[in-house]
């Protein structure tokens, strides 16, 4: 076989490149850590981050495949990675501080979060479904360790033990569903992939059907679809908050970048075929999510099931498979990066030491304490809740008006009634922080840099592309 | 003219968030960034405004706010003559009246608050004469109400000025259902709530069958904002917020805004004899029944509450019967001298100490000179006497409404009479006469400061020349004005009808409107000054009809009987047997069901991987059963 790589196919995965450099260079410097102060690693893998982002403009505009159909370089891509690398910037800026009330050396920790960013983004550059596999994999064994990584801690060893056991379980669901495809198609392309559908629209073969059905199961696992979603809340709780707030933003946008290259992308023609499936998906993932959260006590839990429920509501966008689907997701996995980044870095202050104070009581009488911090956590809980003027409510809108368009009229109601129901827990933070006393005397020192940027940013995302959503919205077509 | 005409509305929002957030350790100075802001407006709206007299235009969108699918809402702006001329009254008129407010509202606590709602209202104002869509245009509806509503009830610890600033918001709110109504109406019609698109799809319109609902419906909205009856009631209460408020938002612009509307949509309106009749008759009636009114009243912002009513009323005849440029002339002419009467009343309860009952004035003529005289010119204004302004504009609109229908001008012309009947009783009984101000109040009397003189001075001015932009043919003028705003309103003229009013004809109206005015002068005169016929007298001999008349034919009253005390009483039938009981039962009862179903689900929720795996394979076997059996 005649390989001829040209510079636009490096080009193309450039970002990739340039975080998996750092991501080597740091695991060799990190052996020697102890010549280093100790923020010296994750800072550089910020400006490793920064560079990746730097690198990521030279892809605006562009179109075209690298590497023998492997990559697709668009307009997606660059959404993607720009979703991937904020996200992973904002989580490290978050473990800054997290290693430091911890006592946790978080040397390693740097290194593996950005090869699990790298994995994410060969997922979203995907035109293969053996980068789907690879960059999933690479993405998720990377979380596997991150989510044990306070080894001192049961929590978090049972955390990244479930992960692990149920994540292999599932892997072994889509691999087998790629297998199933690959037999019919004869090759794992989406290009093929699409010819074949293109022919055999009206009566694809029943083995690729399965197929596609174990890719469900298999994309459904990392986003959290019920009922795929059992390992999520005890995941979330014991990984340390850094971890969570990643695995919550990351991992579930790297599974929609999945699922709209494969579904909504390539196996467009046959969409009568899953949209049913995930119809009743979204409607028991929304469902089950929001129920469940009413009752959860512990903020950690809480935004688990939140994140289910999310998880949903972006799957409401998939269903309704019109022009207005990617932009729709595109739009709420940003509404849904700012909301629970911000949310997640205040439950982080909250927290405190060894994250003793992760239950909801402890937000009581913050109002009091430390006003502004009280102020954007009511600001994320409002957003999260759907209420405008802030981007999460622009964000349903954008998803439930797709779901509209294409008549999918009960899904819509189901997915409102869904917002309704989890007005009543994210209030009840609101409610903690602003009408009950203090539960006890400790107060919270002082706010580490890093992480009241990645609170600033939120919050005033939430509420700049909450007013003006055209400003964003505009970007992805 | 695209680089600069975004500016003009936003600096007055940018003086409202300064004075919003830093009002309060500013103090006096939130007045002076008041100014600056609006002032700025006010010089860029007259650089536009020399722009679109050269023949230049300007619509466009600054951005999209929402785009999805079909539905698209834009914040774009139309700069024509119509919105050049409704700018240019809203920052000018606008900014004299802030200046005034500097030395008005001199050592209020709330001076901070005061200005920024102040400059809130214009940045609405100005959205809604200037945005490209019927969605802008009803946001800027929506903040000008607000605006009214929260400076109305400015001096909140007031409960008679909190309870003003609800009536006047509920009762815009019953306007504003109209109006939204009327806007879905359009969009589902059309599908787009641009002027443009609207304007290009009449045929819509008319082929559904729908345009004439869609024109009243808008027409219920004006109603409520520019206190036609039946929803003319909130205005004479809303003179309980500062005087300067009630210039500025209850007389030059707010009040405009139904009359703006109207003109805007002429394509709308011009193709509905029947809506174009409802807003004449609507019109008629108001400015005849309000001008009643204002004749017995004896406070002196009433009776300018009243008396703005019933001038909005000849606003709407002239949109009415089809003559819009003259409904807009006299919209203009209006702003100036009724900002101007309002501007005098405050300048007089500033001398008195804040007093408003006319009967307890008097002979103040010499005591405050600059006040009492640009008073007169705005009296002789509003009275209709040439060459002031109020002369051409108003004999404008009675001239085209004896085209329309000679009932209409003749309607009209009674209420001219009235006109200048209770504004000669007011400043007769006011400024000349006897002094029958309470001693202690008399001893302090003084002329307000010149930061307060100065814009009466500018408006009497314009009050008094404003009119020389629209002299019409028959006196040798060219009418300018007119010609200015005919872009705007050159494709209703095929729909509409006037009768052909010869020349000599025209001259004896002029001449008749010219004596009523004189009449009223005359029997104002004659009443309260030489006392006779003797006032007090001759409300003894009328007692049923001046007891009508002073408790306003009772409206209050019976709207309270027929609608207010009905509804509270279906309030709390809704509140303790249907919210109560039924809803919260509801509710309460899908909350423990939630709370119930989440207690078992969680059940499910061990913590035992295998328990997890479990479920995951029931999934699986679902979606896979799904695909072999279907």
């Amino acid at each position: 076989m005649n390989v001829n790589l040209t510079g636009a196919d490096f080009l193309g995965i450039l970002p990739i490149i340039i975080l998996s450099g750092f991501g080597v260079v740091l695991m060799v410097l990190s052996v020697f850590s102890q010549r280093f102060h100790r923020m010296t690693i994750p800072y550089l893998g910020v400006v490793g981050i920064i560079l990746a982002l730097i690198s990521n403009f030279f892809l605006i505009g562009k179109d075209y495949l690298a590497f023998q159909n492997m990559v697709r370089v668009d307009w997606l891509t660059v959404a993607f990675n720009f979703i991937f690398l904020v996200t992973a910037g904002l989580s490290l800026l978050l473990t800054t501080s997290y290693s430091e009330q911890e006592h946790i050396e978080f040397i390693e920790f740097t290194p593996l979060l950005l090869f699990s960013t790298v994995g994410m983004m060969l997922m979203g550059s995907a035109q293969n479904l053996m980068m789907i596999f690879l960059g999933l994999e690479t993405m998720s064994i990377a979380l596997y360790v991150m989510a044990g990584f306070r080894r001192n801690h049961r929590e978090s060893l049972e955390a990244a033990l479930k992960y692990f056991l149920l994540g292999a379980f599932a892997t072994g669901f889509l691999l087998y569903g790629i297998a199933l495809i690959y037999g019919v198609v004869g090759s794992t392309s989406f290009t093929a992939i699409a010819q074949y559908l293109n022919k055999n629209a009206l009566s694809p073969d029943l083995l690729f059907l399965v197929g596609t059905g174990l890719l469900i199961v298999g994309f459904g696992f990392k986003v959290a679809l019920v009922p795929f979603h059992m390992w999520t809340p005890d995941v979330y709780q014991g990984s340390p908050m850094p971890v969570t707030a990643y695995m919550a933003v990351g991992a579930k946008a790297a599974g929609f970048a999945a699922i709209v290259r494969f579904f909504t992308l390539s196996a467009a023609q046959i969409a009568y075929q899953w949209v049913d499936v995930l119809w009743i998906l979204a409607v028991l993932t929304m469902t089950v999510g929001n129920v469940l959260a009413l009752v959860q006590k512990d903020i950690k839990r809480m935004l688990a099931y939140s994140s289910i429920a999310h998880a949903g509501y972006l799957l409401v966008g998939i269903v309704a498979d019109n022009d207005l689907t990617v932009p729709a997701v595109m739009f709420y996995l940003v509404a849904y990066l700012l909301m629970n980044l911000g949310a997640f870095a205040i439950a982080l202050i909250v927290s405190g030491n060894q994250e003793r104070r992760t239950r909801i009581e402890y937000f009581k009488g913050l109002a009091e304490t430390q006003p502004m911090l009280a102020l954007a956590m009511a600001i994320c809980m409002v957003s999260l809740a759907g209420f405008p003027p802030t981007i999460g409510f622009m964000g349903k809108f954008y998803l439930f008006s797709a779901a509209l368009y294409s008549g999918y009229v009960w899904l819509a109601i189901i997915g409102v009634i869904n917002s309704l129901i989890s007005v009543y827990y994210y209030i009840g933070v609101v409610v903690a922080m602003y009408m009950h006393k203090p539960v006890d005397e400790r107060r919270i020192e002082q706010v580490v840099p890093g992480v009241g940027l990645v609170v600033l940013v939120a919050v005033v995302g939430i509420f700049i592309f909450g007013i003006f959503p055209g400003s964003l919205a505009g970007l992805f077509g | 003219m695209e680089s600069y005409i975004w500016f003009i509305p936003f600096l007055p929002l940018l003086g409202a968030l300064i004075n919003g957030i830093f009002g309060s350790a500013l103090k006096e100075k939130a007045g002076l960034v008041a100014n600056v802001a609006i002032f700025g407006s006010f010089v860029l709206a007259v650089k536009a405004f020399l722009a679109v007299a050269r023949g230049a235009t300007f619509n466009g969108d600054l951005f999209h706010w929402i785009v999805a699918g079909q539905f698209k809402a834009a914040f774009g702006v139309q700069i024509d003559p119509l919105s050049a001329i409704m700018m240019l009254v809203v920052t000018g008129v606008g900014f004299l009246i802030h200046l005034y407010s500097i030395g008005y509202m001199h050592g209020d606590p709330g001076v901070g608050r005061y200005f920024a709602y102040l400059n809130l209202f214009v940045f609405a104002m100005l959205l809604l004469v200037m945005g490209n869509n019927l969605l802008l245009l009803f946001l800027g509806w929506e903040g000008v109400g607000l605006c009214s509503y929260l400076l109305i009830g400015f001096w909140y610890h007031k409960p008679s000025a909190a309870k003003a600033g609800l009536k006047a918001f509920i009762v815009n709110r019953i306007g504003d259902v109209g109006f939204l109504i009327g806007m879905f109406l359009i969009f589902t019609t059309v599908g787009s709530l641009a002027y443009a698109d609207i304007e290009a799809n009449v045929a819509q319109l008319v082929n559904a069958g729908v345009l004439t609902a869609a024109c009243l419906l808008l027409f219920v909205g004006a109603t409520g904002k520019s206190a036609q009856f039946p929803l003319y009631v909130w205005l004479p209460d809303a003179m309980e917020g500062p005087t300067p408020v009630s210039a500025l938002i209850h007389a030059a612009t707010m009040v405009t805004a139904g009359v703006y509307m109207v003109a805007r949509f002429n394509f709308l309106f011009s193709q509905s004899a029947t809506a174009m009749a409802v807003v004449t008759i609507v019109g008629t009636f108001t400015a005849l029944y309000a001008a009643t009114m204002a004749l017995v009243n004896n406070d002196i912002k009433r009776v300018l509450a009243y008396s703005t009513i019933s001038q909005l009323g000849y606003m709407f005849i002239g949109v009415g019967v089809g003559a819009y440029a003259a409904g807009i002339f006299h919209l203009m002419t209006h702003a100036f001298f009724k900002a101007l009467l309002f501007l005098g009343a405050g300048s007089v309860m500033h001398a008195l100490a804040d007093e408003t009952n006319i009967q307890k004035m008097g002979g103040l003529y010499h005591k405050i000179k600059i006040t009492a005289i640009t008073f007169m010119v705005a009296w002789l204004a509003i009275s209709g006497i040439p060459p002031f302004s109020g002369f051409f504009s108003k004999d404008e609109i009675l001239a085209k409404a004896f085209a329309y229908h000679p009932a209409i001008w003749f309607l009209g012309l009674v209420g001219a009479v009235l006109t200048a009947f209770y504004m000669s009783r007011l400043v007769f009984v006011t400024f000349f006469g006897q002094s029958r101000v309470e001693p202690e109040v008399e001893a302090h009397i003084h002329e307000s400061p010149p930061v307060m003189t100065i814009p009466l001075m500018v408006l009497a001015v314009l009050s008094a020349i404003g009119g020389f932009v629209g002299v019409p043919a028959i006196l040798g003028g060219e009418n300018r004005f007119e010609h200015f705003l005919e872009p705007v309103f050159v494709g209703a003229e095929e729909h509409l009808h006037f009768a052909h009013v010869p020349h000599s004809l025209e001259y004896g109206l002029m001449l008749i409107s010219i004596l009523a005015a004189l009449a009223g002068i005359g029997l104002a005169y004659g009443m309260y000054i030489k006392g006779s016929p003797d006032p007090d007298r001759l409300a003894q001999r009328f007692s049923g009809l001046y007891k009508l008349l002073y408790n306003k034919y009772y409206v209050d009253e019976i709207y309270d009987a027929l609608v207010v005390q009905p509804l509270l009483s279906f309030s709390r039938f809704l509140w303790r047997v249907v919210d109560n009981g039924l809803i919260d039962g509801l509710v309460n009862l899908t909350g423990r069901l939630g709370l119930l179903i989440s207690q078992v689900l969680r059940r499910i929720q061990t913590g035992y991987v295998q328990n997890y795996a479990a479920v995951f394979v029931v999934g699986v076997l679902i979606i896979l059963a799904y695909y072999l059996f279907s």
